[in-house]
């Protein structure tokens, strides 16, 4: 604070709660739907803005599937994010993983060919899932991946941007802790495990939360190698729950959905919001 | 790679495995891809693969006379060019105003960082259902203030939809860097220019502004390039390119002609070019990294 100007203090808090508003708006609409009958929604327009009675039966109807009152039948939601939880789970485990083993390599080792592997794991950074689609598409059909968690993770698996993180993080990491290893009679795996990784954790809190929220929110990819009903994860499935026209839709198990849909990340985001901020800042030097 | 280790270990076989995983990932499932894309971009196949044949250069020069193309060409660049103008501005306000408050300031962020962690496709299925022609609620608000908005029918509509959907998703990143960007400045600069009678607009505009302008354009390579790629989900849960193809960015067109209209040959030129765009976004990225260091 620089000088005392209450009017332009007030100013700011007015922008910021008109700001505050506006981003929590549509979660709240969603939350209020999620509360009633779809009668109520699609015949009472506009819908009201307080909570329904119908929350319980909509997240079950949601949850475990079922008929709803509409006589429709929904798939349960419960097995989608489950789908969802192991994908994201193993794509940020298996891109922490194999980024900090890479980055070990890169770093404390002398090998031939060691700047073309670097140099190719940079050039990753510029093909994402959305340019190469189709060709990425007849590889995993051609292994037999369809429709299997390794169809859904592995492709998604590789990470520039971890393995430049950690190798920048262990750039920093002070020579004496190898020689003092070595003096103790370490090899390099006893260092990695017993020094380096121990060392890393903020590193891989950091990236955790951003690969979880990641592989959680993958839409395209699980498109293309999903057609069992029984492996979409939840941001797929949601899709596919509006495909009626206005009036058709359940709106309240969709937006029952969403909700569920967005809680696991947006509760990773909030609960670890610390490293959050420093893992986005980081990844993106 | 400027910077080396002074103290190395020694082994002639253990770096190799270390890195293995991660090089037989990209083996598989980059480079090889990438390079059947480019390989395909040249041949023209039938739907039902029975048939194939070398065309050079044909599925490009198709592609510069498809006016279907171009058209989806100019809709991703006003898409981009809208959700990166209105991000970028509205992130930038919310920033400046959150470093100037001091109470509150943590819930602020909290309340406001959050959106980064919804699902696009969940993000196009929140601001579809408010603006559903029939029973949205803000479609029923602009109704009673007679604007009739149908995204169904309407393409600007349409348009207008995905760029919320998109802006509201992306908003909390803008801001998080804006606002660190803004933390970093020297305070005393800022004190100097006060004392020196400079009110807060004409502070902002000639001192706070210009020092901020890596940041900024930063974030604009990234919205940009976000506008391109990551978007994909809104446009299909939102709006399915439609009405017509008046939402249909590139990337959606090479979805839907690889695996909807199966044209093989056409996607793979399209998935082509959209390589060269990221590659081109990437060197701009990173030539600007390279001066941020200077700095």
């Amino acid at each position: 604070m620089i000088e005392r100007r209450p009017a332009l203090t007030v100013l700011s808090h007015l922008v910021l709660a008109l700001g505050v508003l506006v981003v929590m708006f549509p979660v709240y609409v969603t939350f209020i739907a999620s509360t009633q009958t779809s009668q109520q929604i699609i015949t009472q327009v506009p819908m009201s803005l307080a909570p329904g009675s119908n929350m319980l039966e909509t997240y079950r109807v949601a949850l475990f599937g079922g008929e709803t009152t509409y006589g429709s039948k929904v798939p349960p939601v419960a097995s989608m994010l489950w789908v969802s939880f192991v994908t994201a789970m193993t794509i940020a485990i298996g891109k922490i993983a194999i980024s900090l083993l890479s980055a070990f390599a890169f770093v404390y080792f002398r090998f031939p060919g060691r700047s073309l592997c670097f140099w190719m794991i940079f050039v990753t950074l510029m093909l994402p899932v959305e340019v190469r689609i189709s060709p990425t598409y007849a590889v995993v059909s051609n292994l037999g991946m369809l429709n299997t968690y390794a169809g859904l993770t592995v492709p998604l698996i590789a990470s520039a941007t971890a393995t430049f993180l950690f190798r920048q993080f262990f750039l920093t990491v002070p020579d004496e802790l190898v020689e003092a290893a070595r003096i103790d009679g370490a090899g390099p795996m006893r260092f990695f495990k017993d020094v380096l990784v121990p060392l890393s954790m903020t590193s891989v809190a950091a990236l955790f939360v951003i690969q979880f929220i990641y592989g959680w929110n993958q839409y395209l990819w699980p498109l293309l190698v999903t057609t069992d009903e029984s492996m979409a994860p939840v941001v797929m499935g949601i899709k596919r729950m509006i495909s009626g026209g206005d009036a058709q839709n359940e709106w309240n198990v969709v937006m029952a959905t969403a909700i569920l849909a967005m809680l696991p990340p947006a509760a990773v985001v909030l609960l670890m919001q610390r490293w959050f901020v420093k893992g986005l800042v980081d990844a993106e030097k | 790679m400027a910077i080396e280790k002074r103290v190395r270990f020694r082994s002639w076989w253990l770096p190799w495995v270390l890195i293995a995983p991660q090089m037989a990932v990209i083996l598989v499932f980059f480079f090889w891809p990438a390079g059947q894309a480019i390989y395909q971009s040249v041949l023209q196949q039938d739907a039902f693969g029975t048939s194939v044949e070398f065309v050079g250069l044909e599925n490009f020069t198709r592609l510069y006379n498809d006016e279907t193309y171009l058209a989806s060409f100019k809709t991703t660049a006003l898409f981009s060019v809208l959700v990166a103008a209105s991000g970028l501005s509205i992130a930038l306000l919310l920033a400046v105003m959150a470093d100037r408050v001091v109470r509150g300031a943590t819930v602020y962020k909290t309340l406001l960082i959050w959106p980064y962690a919804v699902a696009p496709a969940v993000a196009g299925v929140l601001w579809l259902f408010m603006f559903a022609p029939s029973v949205g609620i803000v479609s029923y608000a602009l109704r009673a203030m007679g604007i009739e908005w149908n995204h169904l029918l309407n393409g600007n509509h349409a348009m207008t939809l995905i760029v919320m959907a998109a802006v509201w998703k992306q908003i909390s990143y803008n801001f998080l860097f804006f606002l660190a960007g803004l933390q970093s400045i020297p305070k005393s600069l800022i004190e100097a220019a006060a004392i020196d009678g400079a009110s807060p607009w004409h502070r902002f505009w000639t001192i706070v502004f210009p020092l901020l302008s890596p940041t900024t354009f930063f974030l604009l390579v990234i919205n940009i390039v976000y506008a391109f790629f990551d978007t994909f989900a809104i446009v299909d849960a939102a709006t399915q390119g439609g009405p017509g193809k008046d939402t249909a960015i590139l990337v959606y067109k090479v979805y839907y002609d690889g695996f909807k209209a199966l044209d093989l040959g056409g996607s793979a030129s399209q998935s082509v070019v959209l390589m060269v765009i990221v590659i081109a976004l990437t060197v701009v990225q990173f030539r600007y990294v390279e001066k941020k260091v200077q700095y």
